[in-house]
């Protein structure tokens, strides 16, 4: 190794450890995060991220287990507030607000901002009042039908449930249950859909259509996917987080961004050593 | 290895001594407990069935006339009683356990404090219930020997029961359910109204049930609320005298005359019907709502 790689090395090891490795900007960010950190009590899931999700993009989450991209994800709707002791350094600005802000109400940040979750969580009721109920609880009055079947065919479900809408939504196959969430989720009206690792539990047929179902819906919302899927965030995404867990000076493991920008790039030519690594398969 | 060496090895040594004693040990041990219940069974049914008739149901009780005795104002006492139990006891007891389930902080000492409290009541005996009822409903409140006397004192009897039976229910609840709720903007109040309560009906309504008819089959707190007298007339409202069965039973026991011995046989076949239907129910339910997640 000659002298001047080492030294390139070094540099962008220095600049990895800032957490802002890659200077990358999206057009029309949705979100942007600026030195995120998230801890559960004293331990820090994850350290200084700064990265913006870009308006109609797929942005893909990929990392080993354990490196805190779930919990960066759960922390664009709020969701680690539900977890006792659990707090947020720096700034999750959506549209210039940052929602971590003082008089921000979460439950309207979940209006806004939508998730999926890994088990297919379908409430215990009928398919139509799976469906029905965020517009319920939202304050919609009157009759939800247009809603549920328009909710279902962009879910690309509505075909399959339209006779059996007053069945109990456990009698779906897991893949049709997925699709389910998802027609529950843009009940809402959300721009953004965060979705966490939404075919972990799935097979490859069932797989499949979601992911077609993600394409489709880039065009009318942003997403930002979770996968331990690499082939899946290399198909589905526009861009391509890359976290690993690093061990700091104090001996503690915590999650880190290590690379950030558009998919074909980090998976032609990564920057770091580390997402080839691991996009390779050589760890992970 | 030969065929006849694996054959060996795989045929092995029998059930040793020790698993079999072991096994017996477990088997008398249930056996205990079925035959005494089975012999009680028997035997209180074959004392009564000579008065296991429509009189039982028809008639007022009496201490002279044990021919044309019956156990009527007991039986619809009993309901009474029962009933506003339940109206009392359940609304409170749900919405005690959703407090602390769903909106309560788990960590702090005060609903530590709380807990321990609540599991400890569920042991307290039913005769210091009835002490309570006596100087705080009966004569504090001045209600008197009536029937709202004893289901307020029957609803604090139950009342720990139903609480800890509806948190088990509500824990039972996944957590995935309660974070798709929020996920969509749910509130937490209509997460725990809309979401959680509805799934968790099944397990409060076995609880409650089973809480019920262990009142039911109350004497002690009610004979310290005084409902020792010969009631002959049916409730007609909730201020009104009563009489139920345990106490109708007790009071027939009393009397050294054969013949109210075989209609106390016949009022505990009575009482014994309604748990057994009333635990049929809470079984029914169970099994009718149970939810795979």
């Amino acid at each position: 190794m000659d002298k001047q790689s080492d030294i390139t090395m070094q540099l962008d090891q220095a600049l990895s450890a800032r957490g802002t490795s890659i200077p990358h900007e999206v057009d029309n960010p949705v979100f942007t995060l600026d030195n995120v950190s998230v801890f559960y009590g004293d331990y820090e899931a994850i350290r200084s991220v700064t990265l913006p999700i870009g308006k109609n993009e797929i942005t893909a989450f990929i990392g080993p287990s354990g490196c805190g991209k779930s919990t960066l994800l759960r922390s664009f709707n709020r969701m680690n507030d539900l977890i006792p002791g659990s707090h947020l350094k720096g700034t999750v600005a959506y549209h210039g607000t940052d929602i971590y802000g003082p008089d921000v109400d979460p439950i309207e940040v979940r209006r806004k901002v939508g998730m999926v979750f890994q088990k297919p969580n379908v409430f215990p009721k009928s398919i139509y009042e799976n469906v029905a109920y965020g517009p319920k609880v939202n304050g919609v009055k009157g009759n939800l039908d247009d809603v549920v079947e328009e909710c279902l065919t962009r879910a690309a479900l509505w075909n399959e449930v339209k006779d059996d809408l007053k069945k109990s939504a456990y009698a779906l196959s897991g893949g049709q249950q997925q699709r389910l969430v998802i027609a529950r989720c843009i009940a809402v009206k959300p721009e953004v859909i965060l979705m966490d690792e939404p075919c972990a539990s799935l097979d490859p047929i069932a797989t499949a259509k979601i992911e077609d179902l993600m394409a489709e819906l880039a065009h009318d919302y942003t997403i930002v996917i979770v996968t331990h899927n690499m082939q899946q965030a290399a198909r589905v995404s526009d861009r391509t987080a890359f976290f690993t867990a690093e061990l700091d000076e104090n001996e503690v493991r915590h999650g880190r961004l290590i690379e950030f920008g558009r998919t074909r790039e980090v998976f032609s030519s990564p920057t770091d050593s580390r997402t080839e690594d691991y996009i390779s398969g050589r760890f992970g | 290895m030969s065929q006849i060496q694996i054959h060996h090895q795989l045929t092995g040594r029998g059930t040793p001594l020790r698993d079999r004693v072991f096994m017996w040990l477990l088997f008398i041990s249930l056996a205990i407990g079925v035959l005494t219940l089975a012999i009680l069974l028997i035997y209180v049914t074959v004392k009564g069935w000579p008065r296991l008739d429509t009189r039982l149901f028809t008639n007022m009780p009496s201490v002279r006339d044990a021919e044309n005795a019956g156990a009527q104002s007991a039986i619809t006492g009993t309901i009474w009683v029962i009933s506003f139990t339940a109206l009392i006891a359940l609304p409170t007891g749900v919405m005690a356990a959703l407090h602390l389930e769903e909106f309560a902080s788990p960590h702090s000492r005060f609903q530590r404090f709380i807990e321990v409290n609540i599991q400890n009541l569920a042991a307290v005996p039913s005769i210091v219930y009835g002490i309570l009822g006596l100087a705080v409903f009966a004569r504090a409140l001045a209600l008197g020997q009536s029937v709202i006397t004893a289901s307020l004192t029957l609803s604090l009897l139950v009342l720990p029961v139903i609480i800890i039976s509806t948190r088990e229910a509500l824990r039972a609840v996944p957590r995935n359910i309660r974070d798709g709720s929020l996920a969509l903007g749910a509130t937490q109040w209509q997460t725990a109204y809309r979401q959680t309560l509805p799934a968790a009906i099944p397990g409060i309504a076995t609880g409650t049930i089973l809480a019920l008819s262990r009142a039911i089959g109350e004497a002690a707190p009610l004979l310290l609320l005084g409902a020792v007298s010969f009631i002959t007339f049916n409730p007609n409202g909730v201020l009104s005298g009563y009489t139920t069965l345990p106490i109708q039973i007790f009071n027939w026991t009393k009397e050294s005359r054969e013949e109210f011995q075989v209609l106390a046989a016949a009022t505990i076949v009575v009482l014994l019907l309604i748990l057994l239907a009333m635990n049929f129910v809470a079984i029914w339910i169970r099994n009718r709502t149970q939810k795979r997640w």
